[in-house]
């Protein structure tokens, strides 16, 4: 008997598909839906203290293999947000993503989370396109050690924090995250980017550099997973390009434990975590593998 | 995918209302929408006016990106992203009587529709002038067509819902198609469902990606971008957000009907 079930630290999936935050996650409705298509768990959008709406249009575009947004983590600030929240903590696994400046900042966010029901909290210090927040605290391990930290000493949830692959030290702010006390790894965030019309001589994006997502991103994120793995014991998340079983079964033979998946909604709706979930599963019943955490990392071996 | 078009034609509908014509070469069906943007305005989602190689959108003036959107040339660029969302269903050879009613600016949208296959049409405004435009059309294409005006300036005097009753009361239809204000698509709704008559209607939510990644249009568990902007009655009766609450770009929930 193959079985899908997965474990990250202490928390058990019945499969190691989770939604990506940022994608159809604004809303309790959007994320019910997501979990009834099949996702072991979903992450919310990136939630902060107050409201924020967010870059102007145009804040997203299609490129080739991939797209570019630069959402600005528009959301309705923690305190509404747990109206969502509640709508979709009844229906299944909710990882609440939350964003601050400052370890007080995330600390407050958190224990909010934890009282919102969420299974976990995961920590955003990776958004490329917010000022003062996200890459800019998630680049600088001794920030990130103390977040961790903060957080840690806060809430009785597990603690994720998802880094960005805009640094030439990934695996030392992943060692951060572990000496912080983090419970795991999510990687990889979006990459710096920028798009150009000829046409008009000028950036598209409102804030003209954005973060690109999709397939194009793919050997990135596995790569990055790969590094982690061999510096930091606690596990990992892989993220990044994730479309089909296969690009899935990279994450997880990279190092990873579980993978998100966002971009890939957009061609293939919610039901993607499903037809990702039959792939593998249908894999290592072909490669006689028992379990998920049989496949963790052994492309290392 | 996105492209830079070149604007062929800018063409002035009525007072508030412009026609921008582009050359696209890709497939678009009735009902389906592409997010407009050039230099100095936000990009917004406007619903193709005509689907044919000659695309069209139409749009009313009322803030500042139509403002701009309005100033534009033949000859200018424009970004044009899409075709998205699932268009109107229908099938040219059926043999079913349909109407089409279409209110304000949301009659422009159902204009492919109703080239593309038999139909009646119930053109609606506020005033004469938002209904003439297209009554040159309508005589072209529809079967039948009626008008109606808010201020009685046009056609029959009420709303568009008043006159939907109206016809009903001596023309049996299989199903209404139907594009407009909330407001009248939310008491259509609620009349067509008592009449027993299906039906399908576009919707409208703040768009930003238009393409169903960023949840940013969220009706229920519905993205209006890519599951809609046309829905069936029957998923609307499992909407209970429409006619009731929207999204702020914040993604925060704005009760405006209790
Ligand atoms: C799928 C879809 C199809 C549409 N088709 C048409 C059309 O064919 N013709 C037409 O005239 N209008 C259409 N609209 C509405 C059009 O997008 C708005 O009128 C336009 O965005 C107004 O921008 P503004 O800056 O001129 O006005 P603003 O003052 O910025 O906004 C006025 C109102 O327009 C709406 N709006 C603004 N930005 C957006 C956005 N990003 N997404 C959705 N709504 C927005 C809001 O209700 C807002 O209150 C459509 C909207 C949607 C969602
Ligand atoms: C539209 C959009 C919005 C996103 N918003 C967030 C966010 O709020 N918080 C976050 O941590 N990541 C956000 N991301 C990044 C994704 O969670 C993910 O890390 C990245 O897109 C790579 O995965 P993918 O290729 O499967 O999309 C966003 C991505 C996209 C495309
Ligand atoms: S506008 Fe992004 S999901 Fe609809």
């Amino acid at each position: 008997m193959t079985s899908l079930k997965t474990e990250v630290g202490d928390l058990v999936f019945d499969n190691p598909s989770i939604l990506a935050s940022g994608i159809m996650d604004e809303t309790g409705m959007s994320m019910v839906r997501v979990l009834e298509c099949g996702a072991g768990a979903v992450v919310s959008k990136s939630v902060g203290l107050a409201s924020n709406p967010g870059h102007a249009n145009p804040n997203f575009l299609e490129v080739t293999s991939g797209c570019i947004n630069a959402m600005g983590l528009p959301n309705p600030g923690i305190d509404a947000y747990g109206d969502e929240m509640k709508i979709a903590v009844d229906k299944g696994n909710v990882i609440g993503s939350i964003y601050g400046a400052s370890p007080k900042d995330f600390v407050i966010l958190a224990e909010k989370m934890q009282s919102y029901g969420a299974c976990a909290v995961e920590l955003n210090l990776s958004c490329p396109h917010a000022k003062g927040y996200g890459i800019e605290v998630g680049t600088d391990p001794k920030m990130v050690k103390s977040i961790v930290e903060a957080v840690k000493a806060a809430v009785d949830i597990p603690v994720w924090a998802k880094l960005t692959p805009n640094t030439h030290i990934l695996p030392e702010i992943g060692k951060a995250v572990e000496d912080g006390g983090g419970d795991a790894i999510v990687a990889i965030n979006t990459l710096k980017a920028i798009a150009i019309a000829p046409e008009f001589a000028r950036p598209i994006l409102s804030n003209k550099v954005g973060g690109l997502s999709g397939a194009a991103i793919k050997p990135i994120g596995v790569r990055a997973v790969w590094d982690l793995h061999n510096a930091v014991s606690i596990p990992i998340i892989g993220v990044g390009g994730i479309t089909n079983y296969r690009d899935a079964l990279e994450y997880i033979m990279a190092g990873a434990s579980a993978f998100q998946i966002g971009t890939a909604v957009m061609d293939h709706g919610p039901e993607v975590f499903n037809t990702v979930c039959k792939g593998i599963n249908k894999f290592m019943k072909r490669y006689g593998y028992r379990s998920i955490s049989d496949m963790v990392g052994v492309a290392h071996e | 995918m996105s492209e830079i078009l070149m604007i062929k034609d800018c063409k002035k509908i009525n007072s508030n209302t412009r026609r921008i014509t582009f050359e696209w070469d890709v497939e678009a069906k009735p009902g389906q929408f592409v997010m407009v943007w050039a230099p100095g305005m936000e990009e917004i989602p406007l619903s193709l006016s005509g689907v044919k190689h000659e695309k069209s959108v139409t749009f009313k003036i009322i803030g500042p990106d139509t403002e701009k959107l309005a100033q534009l040339n033949s000859g200018d660029r424009i970004q044009i992203r899409g075709p998205y969302g699932r268009g109107y269903t229908y099938d040219q050879n059926d043999k079913k009587n349909i109407l089409l009613v279409g209110g304000g600016i949301g009659i422009a949208p159902l204009i492919p529709l109703m080239k593309a296959r038999s139909a009646d049409i119930v053109l609606a405004g506020r005033t004469a002038e938002e209904v003439e435009p297209y009554i040159p059309t309508a005589k072209n294409f529809a079967m039948k067509h009626w008008e109606s005006t808010d201020d009685g300036s046009l056609g029959f005097h009420g709303n568009a819902v008043d006159l939907v009753k109206e016809i009903m009361k001596d023309e049996r239809y299989d199903e209404v198609v139907a594009c407009g204000p909330e407001i009248m698509l939310y008491f259509l709704h609620q009349y067509l469902n008592k009449v027993h008559v299906e039906h399908q209607m576009s919707l409208e939510r703040h768009m930003k990606c238009g393409c169903g990644v960023c949840g940013a249009c969220m009706m229920d568990d519905k993205r209006v971008c890519k599951d809609g902007p046309v829905f069936n009655n029957y998923e609307i009766d499992l909407m209970p957000e429409f006619g009731t609450s929207k999204r702020g770009i914040d993604g925060s929930l704005i009760v405006f009907r209790k």
